[in-house]
């Protein structure tokens, strides 16, 4: 069977994860030429409650569309975290944004204050999620870097795409970070 | 055929006023009805309804409306089978839902005049709700509503318009509901025309019809009739004529009511006749259209498919 | 052409507009209310018309007036949405008005979990409306299908005079996947043709399967309603004019069943189990068949697009070549029953999963070895 990556992105409502795992499906699905699929669930509210995105991945047709075992897991909140920090499958990646995330002891997570690093970037933490994709595509490659940064101009508001390819830069900065940390 | 019941009355063909063999195409009016196999209508001998299909014709004749240009949309219910009868396109639907089926043809074809035709149960109770959005959208649907106080069809059970106190099958100790005014209700929702009359004032409503179709917004007219078949028997109050009388004596035209102290219009139980209502409303399906027009020529400037939007 | 990431329920709306409708009258239900959104949007460029309705009985009722005037229409809700359509509905079966339907599943009964996916309401969409009516139900796998089969739905309706169910769920409806959107005026269009005059035209003629609908206000002035009713439109209980009616009505489809009854097969010859499936629960189907053929299994694999009138003899066929057929769904086993019907002595195996999860690849290979 096809190689298949599995991706959940989840956090509060408002943050932009839903968003961020659509920008990832594109780049993916346009830019890079494979399939994707972006699945989502959602609480009633607008604003806040726990939301996620879902993100599969493949170089051939991806039949059951939602995550099974996530290869990688983004938790922005605690009760992302609480919620989806043990589903990722054995051997994969955990990414929190530790300044609101307690990771429990023997949980291994990569740590990057993300909503911070937002802030100290753009000003703005809107942006945070823009980052979490820089982290995430930096660390696993699984869309190519030109794929991320063209699916985040197109989908970058107008006025807003500067902020976001920053933001882009600093998350693939931090993972780099994480990457000379480690070895 | 008709020439042994004549003989058994001792009358002439004249005496009796037997119309000529070709009395229906001899009369442009009458062109308005179907020719062949839908008559006798299902209504009982002596039902207001007759006249008001009669009047709804004459308004239709008089404003030299071709055919092909009326659309008649009903619900269920005795006055909701008034379509058949006449020539239009006709569109007999579900119980209540004739303002909503009515709404989609109108928006699909705004250059032809929609009327929509309904009894009181009809109109205000099962399609109250479509009742009151058709009247805020102002769109140009003509509403017809024969007000007889009861479900006639199903045997007389009271309806959103039988006066407090009366009896029906399903008020045997007399309605405790308050009813709704129909006129009044229209007017609150934003009908552009408003206008009541009542079934032995035909020629009135002749007017306020052709009036109401000829306005371009949500019109109402109301014609008020009986039913002496289930709410009169029942009420004991008398003949098919009687009734028909009654709606006479129990009648004031609107210039009449005017003038009538506040402390007398206050106690006044009498039907109010008259236009209640002209309102200078800009109309559903023009507006929508205006839309679809700046719309469409931005997209003939923007091809299709280029880029986002 | 060039690939864009996209939703099942805007795909619908696209296929809507690329089919021609240009009519839709609708009220907000999650989890359908992008195809409004969408529709709202496009029609006005392309010259249709939108409007929100007060209620889903008004909606049903607006685009049947909506085709009765001559534009191509649909509505789009929801379970509690779907409920209230049942009435006019049944109206547009009986008096053969063609329009789509699009009901994007969501968990029931009653409110139930409005943003959580179901494949409940199969047998409602058979037989939600009262009385005996023929109608047609497709359910698509994927985004592009939501495009094609909306496509479908339109075509149909129009071709054989019946309101056309898009029975699509939740997953379908709002997962974004990659699709090309092909040229719409390279887009087949069925289009109602009346060729004879309004002198001799009968809107219900018994002659043949579907008499071609003439919209009003085009000289052919008739009469339509949801009695029964003879060949020019107007009410009748004479036996003759009905009985003609009801053979040739509820007969349409079975002649025409190569039309309508879509499917597709993935057969190994050899296989004892087969995995038959629809709607989202057809994409698990896939996954799970697949990993059991890794393993070296044979699997047959039948996915149905048409549901409804269920494609019996293609199902029948499956039976005969395998010992057992494994039915995943999101409901507690409504398509089972048809499959049941038609597999004779062969087990029918039910994987059934209805509290607004997806069926799971395990859970289909976990009844294959059982």
């Amino acid at each position: 069977m096809d190689k298949r990556i599995e991706v959940r992105l989840a956090g509060e409502g408002g943050q932009g994860m839903i968003l961020a795992g659509i920008i990832l499906a594109e780049a993916a699905a346009i830019y890079d030429g494979k399939q994707a699929t972006q699945t989502q669930s959602y609480g009633p509210e607008a604003r806040g409650g726990a939301s996620r995105s879902e993100v599969v991945i493949s170089d051939g047709e991806i039949d059951h569309p939602e995550v099974l075992a996530p290869d990688v897991v983004v938790a922005l909140s605690q009760e992302a975290y609480k919620k989806f920090a043990r589903t990722v499958k054995p051997g994969g990646l955990l990414i929190v944004d530790d300044e609101r995330v307690e990771v429990a002891p023997d949980v291994a997570a990569v740590r990057v204050p993300v909503v911070r690093l937002s802030r100290e970037t753009t000003g703005r933490a809107i942006t945070a999620n823009t980052i979490a994709l820089g982290i995430l595509v930096g660390l696993t490659g699984m869309v190519s870097r030109q794929a991320i940064e063209k699916a985040v101009a197109a989908r970058a508001p107008k006025g807003t795409e500067e902020m976001n390819r920053k933001a882009l830069e600093a998350g693939f900065a931090a993972a780099e970070q994480v990457k000379s940390a480690v070895t | 055929m008709v020439d042994h019941i004549l003989e058994a009355h001792h009358l002439t063909k004249q005496e009796a006023q037997i119309p000529p063999e070709d009395w229906f195409e001899a009369n442009e009016t009458l062109q308005k009805l179907r020719k062949h196999k839908k008559f006798p209508t299902i209504w009982c001998s002596g039902c207001g309804l007759g006249v008001v299909m009669g009047a709804l014709i004459r308004a239709i004749d008089h404003l030299g409306l071709d055919n092909d240009q009326v659309a008649l949309v009903a619900g269920i219910g005795c006055t909701a089978r008034m379509p058949v009868y006449m020539d239009f396109n006709t569109l007999h639907t579900t119980h209540g839902r004739a303002l909503a089926f009515a709404t989609g043809l109108k928006i699909a074809r705004p250059d032809m005049k929609v009327i929509a035709i309904m009894g009181d149960g009809d109109a205000l109770a099962i399609g109250g709700n479509h009742f009151i959005h058709a009247a805020r959208r102002n769109i140009g649907i003509t509403a017809l509503v024969v007000n007889n106080s009861i479900y006639g069809m199903t045997g007389g059970q009271y309806s959103p318009t039988t006066p407090v106190g009366m009896r029906a099958t399903t008020a045997p100790y007399g309605n405790v509901e308050p009813p709704f005014p129909i006129c009044d209700l229209a007017m609150a929702a934003g009908a552009s025309y408003v206008a009541r009359s009542t079934a032995f004032h035909a020629l009135e409503l002749d007017k306020y019809l052709s009036e109401a179709i000829a306005n371009d917004g949500f019109s109402l007219v109301e014609a008020v009739s009986y039913c002496h078949t289930t709410y009169g028997r029942i009420n004991k109050l008398g003949t098919a004529a009687d009734m028909m009388r009654a709606l006479k004596d129990t009648s004031i035209p609107k210039a009449s009511y005017d003038k009538l102290s506040p402390e007398e219009q206050q106690a006044n139980t009498k039907i109010v006749r008259g236009v209640l209502q002209r309102k200078n409303r800009p109309e559903y399906t023009q507006i929508y259209n205006l839309l679809v027009e700046q719309q469409t020529q931005r997209e003939e400037i923007r091809p299709r498919n280029t880029g986002r939007r | 052409m060039t690939i864009k990431l996209m939703q099942g329920n805007e795909a619908i709306a696209q296929g809507a507009i690329a089919a021609g409708c240009r009519f839709y009258a609708g009220y907000p239900i999650t989890p359908s209310t992008e195809v409004a959104e969408v529709m709202s949007r496009e029609l006005p460029k392309v010259g249709g018309k939108f409007i929100q309705m007060e209620d889903e009985i008004a909606s049903m009722a607006a685009i049947i007036g909506g085709r009765v005037g001559g534009l191509k229409s649909m509505t789009a809700t929801s379970g509690p949405g779907f409920s209230l359509m049942q009435e006019n509905l049944g109206y547009a079966a009986m008096a053969e008005i063609p329009c789509v339907i699009v009901n994007v599943q969501r968990l029931g009964p009653s409110t139930g979990q409005p943003t959580a996916a179901s494949q409940g309401d199969v047998m409602q969409a058979r037989w939600g409306t009262h009385g005996d009516h023929p109608i047609i139900a497709l359910s698509p796998i994927s985004v592009a299908q939501s495009f094609d089969l909306t496509v479908k739905a339109f075509n149909l309706s129009e071709k054989y005079r019946t309101p056309v169910i898009l029975l699509t769920d939740e997953i379908i409806g709002h997962m974004r996947e990659p699709i090309e959107l092909p040229d719409f005026n390279s887009v087949e269009k069925f289009e109602q043709v009346v060729t004879e005059s309004p002198e001799t035209y009968k809107p219900y003629s018994n002659n043949g399967d579907v008499p071609p609908m003439a919209a009003f206000g085009r000289g052919y002035r008739y009469h339509i309603t949801g009695l029964f009713h003879d060949e020019v439109g107007f009410p009748t209980q004479r036996l003759d004019e009905v009985e003609p009616w009801l053979e040739r009505v509820n007969g349409k489809f079975e002649r025409n069943a190569d039309d309508i009854l879509l499917y597709e097969t993935d057969y190994q010859p050899g296989a004892r189990t087969a995995v038959l499936s629809y709607g989202a629960s057809a994409r698990t189907a896939r996954h799970a068949v697949k990993q059991m053929r890794a393993r070296g299994e044979k699997v047959n694999l039948f996915t149905a697009l048409t549901i409804w009138p269920f494609p019996e003899t293609a199902v029948e066929a499956l039976a005969d070549s395998v010992e057992r057929i494994i039915v995943p769904e999101m409901n507690l086993g409504q398509l089972a029953l048809e499959v049941e019907r038609m597999a004779g002595r062969r087990k029918v195996v039910r994987v059934n999963r209805a509290n607004g999860e997806m069926v799971t690849p395990d859970m289909i290979i976990a009844a294959a070895e059982a």
